[in-house]
């Protein structure tokens, strides 16, 4: 496995030296926020839209990744005359609060320990850190107001959060194939994802930059279990069904148990490879923990209505048919959690082959969707 | 817009919230935002059609009158409306009920199993009547809770409901002339259309 270690990058962001306090009470200074801005901020500032990212994405989102080369993660969807038109709204991307694209996370340097990172020291952080973190920005934009806030997955889960935690400043949110709360299935395979990362004998302790090493055999083996609850089961029958090919890697000859591979298991080890070059461990861990305690009724006795009472926000819930990571029934409850709440929310499931993953890929109805919501949304924000 | 629509929306008072039931392509949310200024939402059961409201820019949510309407609060819209579903819920009585306490009015239209030509067919062939409205089979119907226009109004004063107007229309939503009388309204009539709100109020 490639065990070199990402070349440094200068990535665009702002540094807030007072820093903030985070939700488990830690005064986090200075804070760095790595951002991508697409199209213009109008006079009256008021076209501007978060995109919040997944998991594993980051700030580029519609250009060439500064690091692997590939396009943006949402390319086909954010762009000059795309669904979410760079013509019209002015699209900012941050970089999680915890990640490692150059926003504050577990790969910097101790304030007070001058070139020691955090490693798995760094505070643990949550959804709304991460929002808090990204409302940093806005403010500084000078921005009052998000026409919307738009994100899937754990970018999704940000969109919540957002409007929930600002609702005065949310005009618009699209939380697309996500939930109210960390469903305990989906705490239980971030579980086995960091279990791997642990066993990995290159994690030495979450220190292992001390050793020049990085548990790259641990991290890969997270991802790739991780993949498989991104796709489903027609989709990875459709891309690989049971087709099988000599191993490349494997010297035994054909004959032995593993001379042949299965192509989805040489999918997910292309997977699980090109991952630990571009993300880190801790980073992983860190974020990984913050979904696992999301949970909008927490504070609310279980009850996901109560921080939207009174919203003005207009919502746009998005689900996938043949998502088992975010199924649509996660969505309903979202849905009747605003109803509750009276809020003017559109709940739309898109019928869809391809899993949680959906959101990132060729799905019409689902282009139909965002478009559709954003221009009917700017009708009302009486926007150009 | 079809006729029965029109008429729906002369009895919704202009800026105020709607929810309308069975929303289709979102005709009547439209023509309410549009013309009326009202906050008008909508819940449609065939996802196509949600799809499609949404790719319009109208908030609809999938979801139906049976199991949705619970999850709202009281009086969070001034008028719900359903069209020409009434027949088809599980429990006509329960989505009345749920329909007056998140809304302040109900608009209700549904087609009039009291039609002369109906009571006729039923009468002289001894077979399910079938006609332009009722144009299923039974065993395929999803109307599966028919009513007369008679026998909504005794529902009506069973829940204590008030009828603050009504009228029958035929089936392209023209309005039928049988304005006054009741008995000749539930013979002539092929939709009936009601505004109701719930007594003591």
């Amino acid at each position: 496995m490639d065990q070199t270690t990402p070349a440094h990058i200068e990535h665009a962001h702002m540094l807030f030296p007072e820093g903030m306090q985070l939700e488990c009470g830690f005064l986090l200074a200075p804070v760095r926020v790595a951002y991508r801005t697409y199209g213009t901020l109008s006079a009256a500032r008021d076209n501007a839209i978060v995109v919040c990212h997944a998991l594993t994405g980051d700030q580029y989102l519609a250009e060439t990744h500064p690091l692997t080369g590939k396009p943006g993660w949402w390319g086909r969807m954010v762009g000059p005359g795309l669904p979410i038109d760079t013509d019209r709204f002015f699209v900012i991307c941050m970089n999680v609060l915890g990640g490692c694209m150059g926003s504050t996370g577990p790969r910097d340097a101790r304030p007070d320990m001058p070139g020691e990172p955090w490693g798995t020291d760094f505070p643990p952080i949550t959804i709304r850190d991460m929002v808090r973190a990204q409302k940093l920005v806005v403010d500084a934009l000078g921005i009052g107001r998000l026409f919307a806030v738009v994100g899937g997955s754990m970018g999704g889960m940000q969109v919540l959060e957002w409007a929930a935690t600002f609702p005065e400043m949310v005009f618009a949110a699209m939380p697309i194939a996500t939930s109210p709360f960390h469903s305990a299935q989906n705490i239980a395979f971030n579980e086995v994802s960091r279990q791997a990362i642990f066993a990995d004998p290159e994690w030495h302790g979450g220190r292992y930059w001390e050793q020049g090493a990085i548990p790259a055999r641990g991290l890969a083996v997270a991802r790739m279990m991780a993949h498989i609850t991104y796709l489903s089961e027609e989709a990875l029958t459709r891309k690989f069904g049971r087709r099988v090919r000599r191993d490349p890697y494997n010297q035994a000859g054909a004959m032995s148990l593993f001379g042949e591979i299965f192509e989805v298991e040489s999918y997910l080890r292309h997977q699980g490879s090109s991952f630990v070059r571009r993300f880190d461990a801790n980073s992983y861990l860190t974020i990984t923990r913050a979904m696992d305690y999301f949970d909008l009724g927490a504070e609310h006795d279980g009850d996901p209505s109560r921080p939207f009472h009174g919203t003005r926000t207009r919502f746009c819930i998005v689900s996938f048919t043949s998502d088992w990571l975010f199924p649509t029934s996660q969505a309903r409850v979202l849905a009747r959690a605003l109803n509750r709440a009276a809020a003017n929310v559109s709940f739309v499931e898109i019928d869809s082959d391809k899993g949680h993953d959906a959101f990132l890929l060729d799905e019409p109805d689902f282009d139909r969707t965002v478009r559709g919501f954003l221009s009917g949304a700017a009708e009302h924000a009486r926007i150009g | 817009m079809r006729l029965d629509q029109r008429l729906i929306a002369d009895m919704i008072r202009p800026g105020t919230r709607v929810l309308d039931i069975g929303s289709g392509d979102g005709t009547l949310l439209d023509y309410l935002f549009r013309t009326r200024g009202c906050d008008a939402r909508g819940i449609e059961i065939d996802m196509r059609e949600v799809t499609r409201s949404v790719a319009h820019g109208l908030p609809v949510m999938h979801g139906d009158a049976d199991h949705d309407l619970a999850h709202y609060p009281d009086e969070a819209f001034d008028y719900v409306v359903l069209q020409r579903t009434l027949q088809a819920v599980e429990r006509p009585r329960e989505v009345l009920r749920q329909m007056l306490r998140i809304g302040r009015h109900a608009i209700v239209s549904f087609p009039n199993f009291g039609h002369w030509q109906l009571r006729l067919k039923l009468l002289t062939s001894g077979r399910m009547p079938m006609t332009a409205v009722w144009h299923t089979p039974w065993y395929q119907t999803p109307n599966i809770h028919p009513c007369t226009i008679l026998d909504f109004l005794m529902l009506c004063r069973e829940e204590g409901y008030v009828v603050e107007q009504w009228m029958a229309v035929d089936e392209d939503g023209e309005r039928a002339p049988w304005r006054r009388s009741i008995r000749l309204a539930n013979l002539f009539g092929e939709q009936a259309l009601f505004l109701l709100r719930r007594r003591g109020r």
